[in-house]
């Protein structure tokens, strides 16, 4: 038995203090740790919330059910979709953050690959791996109420997330792409002014446009932008049109793939064979 | 538990380190038979997913190993193919990777010192509870944290997964006064760090000492990070270098019969990189301030060669190095010129590089072999974790014995201790790219939800 959900129903033992829980699945940790980041606000965080799970930060572990449940990683193990499963079942919010929960992460370049031969590259007795043929998001495998994007997921949006469900309130992230922050934050476009092969256009918003800023083209740590997913979103993205730019650019066929094939490559791989399917056609 | 004197130990969900796993003890009549910290750290892959890749590439994909210490990742990827491409950097870029690196030892090592350790010490769960009762001290440790953090985000563009890092040095530099913007924050965090020092230097100590062999990279004239060559002090004493090249023949990682776990070993000898050990190696190269931070918390004087074995101090040497990292950082500062180009080019050329940095928890080694245009067609990295685990285990053994040798602790108190056994060596436990040990959940008691 891989998980076990806590005991009766009960809510937060502290009357009208709501519950938060953190689990990880596979990850980096990066996502989770973005929390113990937020130094000027996890102390009074820490007042609003009773934090009931959270491996990396406390020894004490409260059992469910949570009234907000982060989730980092992806799901690459049997256990693991008996475990998200059980923690679907423990929480009243359940809200997957970062690049491996809600898009499978780097670990699902698997997915393209023949898994046993990647166990027989690392392990000296890959008969002891048990793991999956695919990496894959949260939402393939339970009901998600919210995904916030990133690799890792930013720390202000973070925050707007958490401070957002505890106030019973949509939280505020656009679904627009790099590009509106690069202009906003007054950028010279790195592609127009130096031929940078650069994702922006149809990348997620929420860094603030932080590659471009320091000179380089965005890769894509968020994500499609406006990609349909079990949360919202409308696809507007346009990977066909950016395509022959990243070529101009000095990109050939196999650096585009490479360049889409990173931290989220699950979600970018079914944009890049629609825009190759329409380059055929 | 069975009959008295006998009995297995199993905590399902360690607590307070970097990634998941659990412990494993055996007890038969008083004696500890088997101490295992498990891994159940799904695996995801690196080294498979790498071969294929450009060679401008694994700087940004390895440092998703690890979001605790992304930047060792990438200045030891950067190191590896540089190497192989046969290129050196300007030494200001040096200078500045150096600078980067400091940004991420005081985060990463003030993170273990007050979030994940010194609650042990104090007999507390974590430090939000720790905050009820000593919030200065709290508040102290997220400001000096954050300072560290102050540094990634400016050089790197963000603390996890820094963006501005690339082979052959940094997508932009920065600018002399954009530097100094973080010299005054970092005069402040030297007065927190050596507060820290002082704060932990008050804890309790069991009195417990580690056997394992030494190892950590040794630059002559500095407190080794971002490079040097591998250096081992053995117990007796006697402290021996070899080549970077040749780490993987003398680091093996080998599968012993009566466990599933890959154990590495230093010429056949368990051994230990990280903080101790850096300590012991370079210790006569640390700062005036952080010299008189370790002995004024009685490390003893490593000017004068001092060594601790202790691994329940490590939370003294972690504190004294985010000095030392400190005042690194305003030498670095202070000393600062832009380069002229933030970075070489890295021409590829067909061949095998190795790298190797010494991350917070310890020496990190990677190896890539490049075809002509680039391709990485091997790639190999070594975790500190993942040599650490021989003498972690060794310590869960000795540390368990002693407290049935002293009396007769219950499971509880015997778990307590073994997690604080584990923690002593800040286990990256995400970073963990190739521990067999995961078949043992199957027969596991489960995590707890
Ligand atoms: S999304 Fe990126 S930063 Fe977050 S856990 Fe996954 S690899 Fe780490
Ligand atoms: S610009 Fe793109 S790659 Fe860079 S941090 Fe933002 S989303 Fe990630």
């Amino acid at each position: 038995m891989p998980a076990r959900v806590g005991a009766a129903a009960r809510w937060s033992e502290e009357a009208g203090v709501p519950t938060l829980a953190v689990f990880k699945l596979a990850s980096c940790d990066g996502c989770q740790l973005t929390l113990l980041d937020c130094e000027d606000e996890l102390l009074s965080l820490a007042g609003k919330v009773k934090i009931a799970h959270f491996l990396e930060a406390t020894s004490a572990v409260l059992p469910g059910p949570y009234d907000l449940t982060l989730v980092e990683g992806s799901v690459t193990t049997p256990a693991d979709t008996e475990h998200i499963r059980a923690i679907r079942a423990a929480s009243r919010r359940l809200v997957t953050i970062g690049a491996c929960a809600t898009a499978g992460g780097i670990q699902a370049l698997r997915n393209f690959a023949d898994v046993e031969e990647f166990a027989r590259t690392v392990y000296a007795r890959p008969d002891y791996i048990d793991t999956l043929a695919t990496s894959t998001p949260v939402s393939a495998h339970v009901a998600v109420d919210f995904e916030l994007r990133g690799c890792p997921v930013d720390r202000r949006q973070l925050l707007e997330v958490i401070t957002a469900h505890l106030a019973g309130r949509k939280p505020d992230i656009p679904d627009h792409s790099v590009c509106f922050e690069c202009k906003r934050r007054g950028n010279v476009c790195v592609t127009v002014a130096h031929g940078t092969p650069c994702l922006g256009p149809v990348t997620h918003a929420g860094c603030g446009a932080i590659c471009p800023t320091y000179g380089r083209g965005c890769y894509g740590c968020f994500g499609p932008a406006g990609r349909p997913g079990p949360t919202g979103g409308s696809l507007s993205v346009n990977l066909p049109a950016l395509i022959p730019v990243l070529k101009s650019d000095g990109m050939d066929d196999r650096d585009v793939e490479r360049f889409l094939h990173t931290f989220n490559s699950a979600d970018f791989h079914e944009e890049l064979m629609a825009a190759r399917q329409e380059e055929q056609s | 538990m069975t009959h008295r004197g006998s009995r297995t130990l199993h905590v399902g969900s360690l607590t307070r380190v970097e990634g998941e796993g659990a412990l494993h003890l055996e007890v038969q009549d008083n004696t500890v038979t088997r101490a295992q910290l498990q891994i159940y750290e799904p695996p995801r892959f690196f080294e498979a997913f790498l071969r294929g890749r450009a060679h401008t590439e694994p700087p940004d994909i390895t440092a998703r190993v690890c979001g605790i210490c992304p930047v060792a990742y990438q200045m030891s990827a950067c190191a590896a193919i540089e190497d192989a491409c046969g290129v050196t950097v300007d030494p200001r870029v040096v200078a500045l990777r150096r600078l980067l690196y400091c940004g991420e030892w005081i985060e990463s090592q003030t993170l273990h010192i007050y979030l994940l350790h010194a609650p042990d010490f104090l007999g507390c769960d974590g430090a939000i509870e720790l905050a009820r009762t000593a919030r200065g001290h709290v508040e102290r440790g997220l400001r000096l944290k954050q300072a560290g953090n102050a540094i990634l985000d400016l050089l790197g563009g963000r603390a996890i997964h820094p963006v501005n890092v690339r082979l052959g040095g940094f997508h932009r530099a920065p600018a002399p006064a954009e530097l100094q913007t973080l010299h005054a924050r970092l005069t402040h965090a030297l007065e927190d760090a050596r507060l820290t020092a002082a704060w932990v230097s008050g804890f309790e100590f069991p009195d417990t000492e580690t056997d394992a062999d030494l190892l950590a990279l040794a630059t002559p004239g500095t407190y080794a990070i971002e490079g040097g060559t591998p250096a081992a002090l053995r117990l007796d004493g006697n402290l021996s270098t070899f080549p970077l090249h040749t780490f993987l023949d003398r680091v093996r990682e080998e599968h012993l019969p009566h466990s599933t776990a890959l154990y590495s070993t230093l010429d056949g000898r368990r051994h230990l990189t990280g903080s101790l050990a850096r300590f012991a190696i370079s210790g006569r190269w640390l700062t005036r301030p952080a010299r008189d931070a370790a002995v004024a918390a009685g490390l003893g004087d490593p000017w004068e060669g001092a060594v601790c074995r202790n691994p329940f101090r490590s939370i003294l040497v972690r504190a004294v190095e985010v000095v030392y990292a400190v005042t690194e950082a305003l030498r670095l500062i202070e000393t600062y010129e832009p380069p002229s180009r933030p970075y070489v080019e890295v021409p590829p050329v067909v061949g095998t590089g190795h790298g190797a940095t010494e991350a917070p928890r310890g020496l990190l080694y990677h190896r890539y072999a490049l075809d002509a245009d680039g391709t990485v067609t091997d790639a190999r990295l070594v975790p500190p974790t993942a040599q650490n685990q021989g003498a972690i285990e060794d310590d869960l053994r000795r540390t368990a014995q002693a407290a049935l040798d002293a009396g007769e602790p219950d499971d509880a108190e015997l778990a307590a201790l073994c997690e604080r056994a584990i923690r002593n060596h800040d286990p990256c436990i995400s970073c963990s790219t190739h521990f067999l040990d995961l078949t043992v959940e199957r027969t596991r008691s489960a995590r707890t939800v």
